[in-house]
């Protein structure tokens, strides 16, 4: 057990604190898709010329080059979380589509997107979940046919986050219709300006709080070049869940700082003049979730130890995302009750707390236990996979 | 940066954990429940010559001065085998005790613990939570009341007594007016008992001991947590045995997703509570103004995993059960965990 990062590691944490120190205020204060492009180029730039975005990302495809080490990444997020400083872009298009294009892109597909995609000059959404297939998704419909050198695809896409704000879309299409399900399915990039794709808004329960909108996307003969086939036709399936991998890798929680947020909450409220803090029940509350984020955050160091020395953390590593999407809406179901009436305030109301951060914060964490794998399916594969346990028999067909 | 286990604590487990299912398996364990006391003896001295008992004495005292982390992952393999073993009380509060008292006359009663001679029982439920008017105080060199709820003491060479103005004391298990019944708990795996003294003689006072108190209470309750962890770890493993096993319905059970799911929800809490209290026990050695704090929560977090009755495995649902209230129910622990951090 040792829990020191080691001197060649703090000294990488000065330079990123004096990187923050110097250029917080070069960052844009508004969020990406309200940023105007330049700005957020500008800003993205200064970071991946000090390596602190896109750090492993090589050079010739307008990264910093470094080589990959966990622990710089580890400290990074650390001071920006510190500073309260963003890296401008916690967008679908870096942290997931440059992955999967780096590992499976052609040489002319990478230089053509990654560097315009780290700079935030190209805007990506994910085209996957449709309204018939959500868990199940590799039984999805959305169909591309071929006709002379171009696709044609048809159909249609739901939940797909800042569609309405992107520039491109990946997306996964049924292109071998005849083969088994997992074999039929390819990997496709198309621009948001093509013809006969169609946005319409999905207004959520958290209506107009937080940065994350909603969307379907519809596909009504929508036609792309065959150069943009990511990897090989029937291959998406495979290609998709390298995608999907980075998505849960971003899913960490940060319970402990939500924690202490709650805990400046409980000690300014009062009820009949009364702290909550003073209450034993929701103390007890309190104390529960405590235990719990701590639980998360230790757990969270053994992995990275795992990752670290190139271990398999075998079903411990499985657990992460079911049991930290579960611990933020519970602590934001806290806050909420110890407000009380005025915890239902909403929209901006007069009196309303923190400008409605709990609120956003719960319906948002609520989203994440659905979100990139739901906790029923996450139960699945920490069973069949973690524990192996066998699979549910598939029903005789009838 | 390693947070993790060394080859070394790796393989004290290994070893433990083979030692154990050898030499006391569970209808071992069931033939003790017999017993007055069920630690047995031989199985004591057997892990003398491993080196267990004396994990924690110093190395001029015949032990291996080792960390708590290491003394956490032994409970964690006697929790894991529903071991009856005195190790919680003379191998880590005891012998955490006497180390922060620290004088010769406290580090020469660690010897015989070390060497597996002697058990040292505990009573120190009276500093967290007193009833039936229990405790003990000093008078004129003697010492009188009732502890309860000690730990370890019956058939005990000697107890340590936690005493009434932040002392500790120290009498023989055959002391003339000290009476040791066993109180029968739901668990037949661990022996508590009450102590009645009536102008007991002690062996040795240590005055000005609350800091001592203190530090065997953490070191108690990481340890406690571990022995909980252990049986949970080891339920969880049945339980998934079993329904990988049982088939009904011309299907194994364990392919029900009704079933399937419970076992994920049990592991999604058990693995990352064995990050915790890796954490916490190392907290103790490391980062002592944290270790308190974290002793309350691994010790709560703990109890509060230990869930359902499974099959057979009532020696382990037992052992959780009572180990949930000993040392501290979570909702004092959590209580304390507040004050510490002056929130209550």
């Amino acid at each position: 057990m040792d829990l020191e990062y080691g001197e060649r590691y703090e000294d990488f944490r000065h330079e990123v604190r004096d990187f923050l120190a110097k250029h917080k205020d070069a960052r844009p204060t508004a969020g990406p898709y309200e940023t105007k492009r330049e700005e957020l180029a500008r800003w993205l730039g200064l970071q991946i010329d000090h390596g602190y975005w896109a750090r492993t990302i090589p050079k010739e495809y307008g990264g910093y080059g470094a080589a990959p080490d966990l622990l710089e990444t580890v400290i990074m997020d650390e001071e920006f979380n510190r500073a309260g400083v963003t890296r401008g872009l916690n967008a679908q298009g870096p942290s997931m589509l440059v992955p999967t294009l780096l590992e499976h892109g052609t040489e002319e597909q990478k230089k053509r997107w990654v560097g315009p995609t780290l700079r935030g000059e190209v805007m990506w959404c994910q085209g996957y979940s449709e309204p018939g297939s959500g868990s199940d998704l590799a039984s999805l419909q959305t169909s591309a046919t071929i006709d002379g050198d171009e696709f044609v695809i048809n159909g249609q896409k739901i939940w797909t986050s800042s569609a309405d704000m992107s520039d491109m879309i990946f997306v996964l299409v049924r292109t071998e219709p005849d083969a088994k399900k997992h074999a039929g399915i390819s990997y496709i990039l198309a621009s948001m300006d093509t013809p006969g794709i169609e946005v319409q808004p999905l207004r959520t329960m958290s209506g107009d709080i937080g940065d994350n909108s909603f969307n379907q996307v519809f596909f009504k003969d929508v036609r792309v070049p065959l150069g943009n086939l990511v990897g090989r036709r029937g291959e998406g399936w495979k290609i998709a869940n390298t995608t999907l991998k980075h998505e849960r890798n971003t899913l960490n929680s940060n319970a402990e700082g939500t924690l202490m947020r709650l805990i400046r909450l409980m000690q300014r409220e009062t009820c009949n003049g009364v702290s909550p803090m003073a209450s034993p029940v929701y103390r007890d509350r309190l104390m529960r979730l405590q235990a719990r984020a701590l639980t998360m955050k230790h757990h969270g160091m053994r992995m990275l130890t795992c990752s670290l020395k190139g271990e398999s953390p075998g079903v411990a590593g499985l657990v992460t995302k079911l049991q930290n999407c579960q611990l933020n809406f519970d602590i934001a179901s806290l806050a909420i009750d110890v407000m009380g009436e005025l915890g239902a305030l909403y929209d901006h109301t007069k009196y309303e707390r923190e400008r409605g951060y709990w609120q956003a914060h719960s319906f948002f964490s609520l989203g994440l236990i659905i979100g990139g794998g739901t906790a029923q399916i996450q139960k699945n594969i920490i069973s069949e996979r973690g524990l192996g346990l066998p699979r549910e028999p598939k029903p005789a067909k009838a | 940066m390693d947070f993790g286990l060394s080859d070394d604590q790796r393989m004290l487990q290994e070893t433990l954990r083979s030692f154990l299912a050898e030499q006391v398996p569970i209808g071992r364990v069931r033939e003790l429940r017999n017993e007055t006391c069920p630690n047995d003896r031989a199985v004591w001295r057997q892990l003398a010559e491993l080196g267990v008992t004396g994990i924690l004495v110093p190395e001029a005292r015949g032990g291996s001065e080792l960390s708590l982390l290491d003394a956490a992952l032994v409970c964690q393999c006697l929790g894991y085998a529903a071991t009856p073993t005195p190790f919680l009380s003379s191998g880590v509060m005891a012998t955490v005790a006497l180390r922060e008292l620290g004088s010769d006359e406290a580090l020469a009663l660690l010897e015989p613990v070390a060497s597996g001679e002697q058990v040292l029982g505990v009573a120190v439920t009276e500093t967290f939570s007193v009833r039936e008017d229990a405790g003990v105080t000093l008078e004129s060199g003697a010492l009188s009341g009732k502890a309860m709820m000690a730990l370890d003491a019956v058939g005990a060479d000697r107890v340590l007594i936690a005493v009434t103005g932040d002392r500790l004391a120290v009498v023989r298990g055959d002391a003339p007016g000290l009476e040791v019944t066993r109180l029968t708990t739901t668990d037949a795996t661990r022996c508590t008992a009450e102590l009645v003294f009536d102008g007991v003689e002690p062996e040795a006072v240590f005055e000005h001991a609350s800091r001592a108190i203190t530090r065997m209470l953490d070191a108690g309750r990481i340890a406690l947590a571990a022995d909980v962890f252990g049986a949970c770890e080891s339920m969880i493993e049945q339980a998934v045995t079993y329904a990988g096993e049982r088939r009904q319905f011309d299907r194994v059970i364990g392919s029900f997703q009704a079933v399937k799911h419970m076992c994920a929800e049990m592991i999604a809490e058990l693995e990352p509570a064995r990050s915790l209290l890796w954490y916490a026990a190392h907290s103790f050695d490391a980062l002592p103004e944290e270790s308190a704090l974290m002793a309350c929560h691994s010790l709560a977090h703990n109890s509060e995993i230990g869930w359902t009755d499974e099959q057979n495995l009532h020696f382990w649902f037992k052992r959780i059960g009572v180990a949930r209230h000993l040392l501290g129910g979570p909702e004092l622990l959590r209580e304390r965990a507040a004050a510490l951090q002056g929130l209550a």
